[in-house]
């Protein structure tokens, strides 16, 4: 068992990280920050994973976010993705081992893994929407969002879902205002077994040492941590009784990579565009000075109402 | 380790297990010598006989169990073989009882695979070395067969010849449903019961004397403590504790006070069967919702239309205070011919009540309420004592056939309106109500009056102590309330937590654990110690159950028998049987292969109507189970939006064998059907669910989650409880919910 964090004094805390501690921010620069955080990280044990959905619970009450009341598609999961409420989905996937014949009901928390060299900041052109701390949390700021949806193509696990409702992206935070006051993630707190545990990185990857080395001791040879190298390693890792075979456990990504179109954005194609869109703004500075303000129809108020109505019930 | 096994067949599995241990030797036979009845002989007359014991009455489904009992000898003790050689002591009837349980045979019953069944087997007998042992955690779904009390019984016999019980990490631990379970049998829920586990006299007891004439208990070994030789001083504590100063010795402490029953028992199925026959026509309902939890609905939803009132105490909205309103196809009633009134009184939820909480290990845990009712939502205590003194009111008033027991009864609160749960918990902990004086010594005061007792040890039957459950005595006494104990030390961790809050008996915290040491009171295995005799006392990390001083080899570890010793032959104190058999469930796919002419439990209580509304297999192929989810508690959790987002609809889940055979799609609509109702749902196909070949026949199993109502968050549905036989347990009247029959065919969904 790993040591469970103990319960917040119920004294005002202030944040132990923040705008300091910044080592990447979308779209611009910033300065290599005085002091290093020591690198934190979740750590889901999918061999110890009951598929409760405390956790999914959990992340819905702590971030005060409600997913609608859905139907039943013929399998467990529900919501079946990840939605702008749900910022976290438990993946039920039932294989049946070749080796033994016996059917292992795999279960995978899914939700952003807080990689080291993340896809989706590197992809978003708003500066400061999507920004790292040093301890390894890649968090969203949702007033600087634009809502063009790069951050999803930049994202190789496709985790960032964008709001009809807001227009802004979503995807989990590693439950930053937590972790800032000396707590875990939400989810981490709810879950019953132990599957969700939560501390510094070394800590975990110590942890599941020691949890791989039992799930060998009970027959999975193959048991492993993933935490891949691609995007310079995970926040978020997994232990997982079939390290080879990742895919088993609904589609997780074998190697996962940014997609080279987003590094070239980085390279020469950032320039090129950032001239094309000065472009696109001084024709709409142009169109503002010929046509005036755009105006917000009756009809887009009421779309807008409807759209709230059936993303937030 | 995955082994499959059909709903309703545990008994064959687990006999099965016990064979496998006997035959091959895996046994704690110490254990099993001097802490069983093992060696006990049984009376010439016993037998056992495709699928009866002696005894059997077909018209009366009941057996005469005289003769499933001991033989005594001379000085009126059991007669013992402790070499096991006498071909009738209970080892050796067992062995014959369970000789038909080959894994050939469990195969046959059960539908587990033979190679899977031998390795569940193997590993299980390995906890027959005194160094090892496994612990049995079962969930009350256990309990809702037919034969869901032999079902434990027969876990708990292999657990006694393993050397299981009384011992650190072992046992039979039952994950109660509900947190506070365990605390409401505990202070008498059951209709047959009392506090503490004392029964209520029955028409047959008029008298003082003849209620006590069968609860004498002498020991039935020499020496043993037969703790039950005390029911005296419970039974009259008790009758003090609600009577007060009108509970004399000269009225027998107020027993005329007390109802007899007229029957065994006023169980769910009974109440229901009553109301649906017009015979009893008002309904206290309080904290359950019967209308999605009781079986056969059709059939609750018609008692209740029979009624003249119904009261609803509930924290939410239930199902069962709407049966009157029509909601489509989802409750299909014609409201207006509902003559029911019904009272609705909101009650407040556990986080917005102050008490104790009892849990599956018996501990009890004060909490303290964190939020301020809703509403017009009113504690139950408070409802109830208003309900008290209004009816006292109206017998002091308008005088009644009988209105001493209510008139008279002690009611000595700070408040009368609303008892506090501090007052409670010390009624149920007990009090001196009349100074003793130590007979021997007239300086030294034994009980003081006024002051709270430390035990039901010093409980009276003079009528100079009152208790309302003895088994919580100790509780809250003179130390204080016990239950809000938060001291987590565990010296040597060995798990007991002895200062975290209280257990009840006297906060032990494994019961009978006197069988953790073997016959001369050394720990079974040294490196898991928990109590032993040091030579001239019992010590250790728990309160030991025997006497501190009893040597070791006399007194037996099973202090509430009276033999001292554990039971894997149960004398004539269960109805369907000394040892547990097989039996099928009321409504099988398969006949019982080793007693084919035997439908279901054969002493079950069926009532007439019942009886013909069992479905046969030739018309409802499919062997149907229910279960919860773990996004819901019971019909709770649908009241609150983000569990029914979690899981907002109702399904069934079905194998993709099933599913292609009757081509139904995944997330597809279905109509599943029993004899006795009909509901629709979508179908979750799974691998998980997968037929069973049972003698040569494949079993398709169809599960139905229970967490759908018509009212709440979540989408509208129903329960299996539309569908489920009325039919409960043999001793205790649990209903069959978990193994019944249904049909199955895809249909077309609701128009959106």
């Amino acid at each position: 068992m790993f040591p469970p964090l103990p319960n917040p004094t119920v004294k005002p805390t202030p944040a132990q990280f923040g705008e300091q501690d910044l080592i990447r921010r979308s779209a611009s620069n910033v300065a290599p920050p005085a002091r290093q955080l020591t690198p934190v990280a979740k750590l889901i044990d999918t061999s110890k994973c009951i598929g409760c959905k405390a956790c999914q619970a959990a992340c819905l009450e702590w971030n005060d976010l409600r997913e609608k009341v859905g139907f039943n598609s013929g399998v467990l999961d529900n919501p079946l993705d990840l939605t702008p409420a749900s910022l976290t989905v438990m993946r039920f996937s039932e294989w049946i081992n070749p080796e033994t014949q016996n059917l292992e009901w795999l279960i995978r928390k899914d939700g952003c893994m807080h990689c080291a060299d993340p896809g989706c900041l590197k992809a978003c052109p708003a500066p400061g929407a999507i920004v790292q701390y040093s301890n390894g949390i890649v968090d969203f700021d949702h007033d600087r969002c634009i809502g063009c949806g790069y951050c999803i193509k930049g994202c190789p696990f496709n985790i960032p879902r964008i709001s009809q409702v807001d227009h802004k992206a979503y995807k989990c935070t590693l439950c930053s205002d937590r972790v800032a006051v000396g707590q875990g993630p939400a989810c981490a707190k709810a879950c019953p077994t132990q599957a969700i545990v939560f501390g510094t990185k070394e800590e975990m990857k110590q942890h599941a040492e020691g949890r791989i080395k039992d799930l060998k001791s009970r027959g999975f040879k193959n048991a492993g941590l993933y935490d891949p190298p691609g995007v310079g390693g995970t926040h978020v890792m997994y232990v997982l009784h079939h390290a080879d075979k990742p895919e088993i456990y609904a589609n997780l990504a074998r190697d996962p990579r940014i997609s080279p179109i987003v590094e070239l954005w980085k390279g020469v194609t950032k320039y090129a565009g950032l001239a094309a869109m000065g472009g696109f703004a001084a024709f709409g500075f142009l169109h503002y000075l010929i046509s005036g303000p755009n105006k917000v129809s009756e009809e887009d108020e009421k779309k807008a109402e409807q759209l709230t109505g059936s993303d937030v019930s | 380790m995955y082994a499959p096994i059909r709903q309703g067949t545990d008994i064959a599995f687990l006999l099965g297990v016990i064979k496998y241990c006997v035959d091959n030797d895996k046994v704690q036979w110490e254990y099993t010598k001097a802490f069983t009845n093992a060696p006990y002989i049984v009376k010439e007359g016993f037998g056992y006989q495709d699928g009866l014991f002696t005894g059997y009455d077909e018209a009366k489904r009941d057996y005469n169990r005289s003769s499933w009992d001991y033989e005594l000898g001379p000085d009126g003790y059991v007669v013992s073989d402790d070499t096991l050689q006498n071909p009738r002591c209970v080892w050796n009837l067992l062995k014959q009882h369970i000789a038909i349980y080959t894994p050939e045979m469990v195969e046959r019953i059960c539908g587990t695979p033979k190679d899977k069944f031998l390795k569940v087997a193997q590993m299980i007998s390995e906890c027959s070395s005194p160094t090892k042992t496994m612990t049995s955690m079962y969930a009350l779904g256990w309990t809702q067969h037919s034969k869901g009390s032999q079902n434990i019984r027969a876990m708990a016999m292999l657990q006694l010849i393993l050397g299981n019980i009384g011992v650190r990490g072992g046992g039979m631990n039952a994950l109660r449903g509900h947190s506070n379970i365990q605390g409401l049998t505990d202070i008498g829920l059951m209709s047959n019961l009392i506090p503490g586990y004392l029964t209520i006299p029955t028409e047959k007891e008029p008298t003082f004397d003849t209620y006590m004439s069968t609860r004498g208990f002498k020991p039935l070994r020499p020496d043993q403590m037969s703790y039950w030789q005390n029911y005296k001083k419970f039974f009259v504590s008790f009758l003090k504790s609600m009577w007060g100063p009108a509970a004399t010795p000269e009225n027998n402490f107020a027993y005329d006070y007390l109802p007899k029953l007229d029957l065994p028992g006023y169980d769910i199925l009974r109440a229901f069967e009553l109301m649906n026959e017009g015979k009893m026509t008002g309904y206290f309902c309080q904290g359950f919702n019967p209308l999605l939890a009781f079986p056969n609905r059709k059939k609750v939803t018609d008692a209740l239309s029979k009624l003249k009132f119904l009261v609803v105490m509930d924290p939410l909205q239930t199902e069962t205070a709407r049966f009157w309103e029509n909601h489509g196809e989802h409750n299909d009633v014609n409201s207006a011919s509902i003559q029911t009134e019904v009272i609705q009184l909101p009650t407040t939820c556990f986080a917005e009540d102050t008490g104790s909480l009892t849990n599956s290990g018996r501990q009890l845990h004060w909490h303290w309420a964190a939020g301020t009712p809703p509403g017009e939502a009113k504690h139950d205590t408070w409802i109830m004592a208003q309900l008290h003194l209004r009816l006292n009111e109206l017998y002091r008033k308008e005088g009644g056939a009988f209105p001493d027991a209510m008139l008279n009864l002690a009611w000595d609160y700070k408040d009368p309106e609303e008892p506090s749960p501090e007052e409670l918990a010390k009624e149920l902990n007990g009090s001196v109500l009349e100074t003793v004086i130590d007979p021997n010594d007239p300086t030294k005061v034994l009980l003081e009056k006024g002051k709270q007792v430390v035990s039901f040890a010093a409980l009276r039957d003079d009528g100079k102590t009152a208790s309302a459950c003895w088994i919580y005595s100790g509780c809250y006494n003179e130390a204080g309330n016990n239950m809000a104990r938060r001291d987590n030390s565990d010296p040597d961790e060995t798990g007991a937590f002895s200062k975290w809050a209280w257990s009840w008996p006297v906060n032990r915290r494994i019961i009978y654990n006197r069988a953790s040491a073997d016959t001369n009171g050394n720990p079974w295995d040294p490196s898991r110690k928990l109590l032993w005799w040091d030579g001239a006392k019992w010590t250790g990390y728990d309160v030991p159950d025997i006497a501190p001083n009893a040597k070791p080899g006399v007194v037996g570890p099973y202090i509430m028998n009276p033999e001292g010793t554990a039971r894997l032959f149960t004398r004539g104190m269960m109805r369907d049987g000394p040892f547990p058999t097989h039996y099928e469930p009321f409504e099988s796919p398969v006949v019982n292969v080793i007693a084919p002419k035997i439908r279901g439990n054969p002493v079950a209580r069926v009532f007439k109507a019942d009886m013909e509304q069992f479905g046969e297999a030739s018309e409802f192929p499919y062997a149907a189970t229910s279960y919860r989810l773990t996004e819901h508690f019971h019909y709770w959790t649908k009241h609150s939006h983000i569990n029914a987002s979690l899981q907002p609809e109702f399904f069934v889940e079905i194998s993709e064998q099933l599913a292609r055979e009757k081509n139904i799609q995944l997330g597809g609509w279905v109509r599943v059907w029993s004899k006795r109702g009909s509901v629709k749902a979508k179908a979750v196909v799974t691998k998980r669910i997968a037929p069973l070949i049972c003698d040569g026949k494949t079993v398709h199993v169809v599960g139905i989650p229970l967490h759908w109502g018509f009212i709440g968050a979540a989408k509208k549905g129903w329960g299996p409880n539309s569908l489920s036989p009325f039919v409960g347990d043999a001793n205790i009247e649990t209903p069959e919910y978990k193994a019944f029959l249904v049909n199955i065919e895809p249909i077309a969904g609701p128009v959106a």
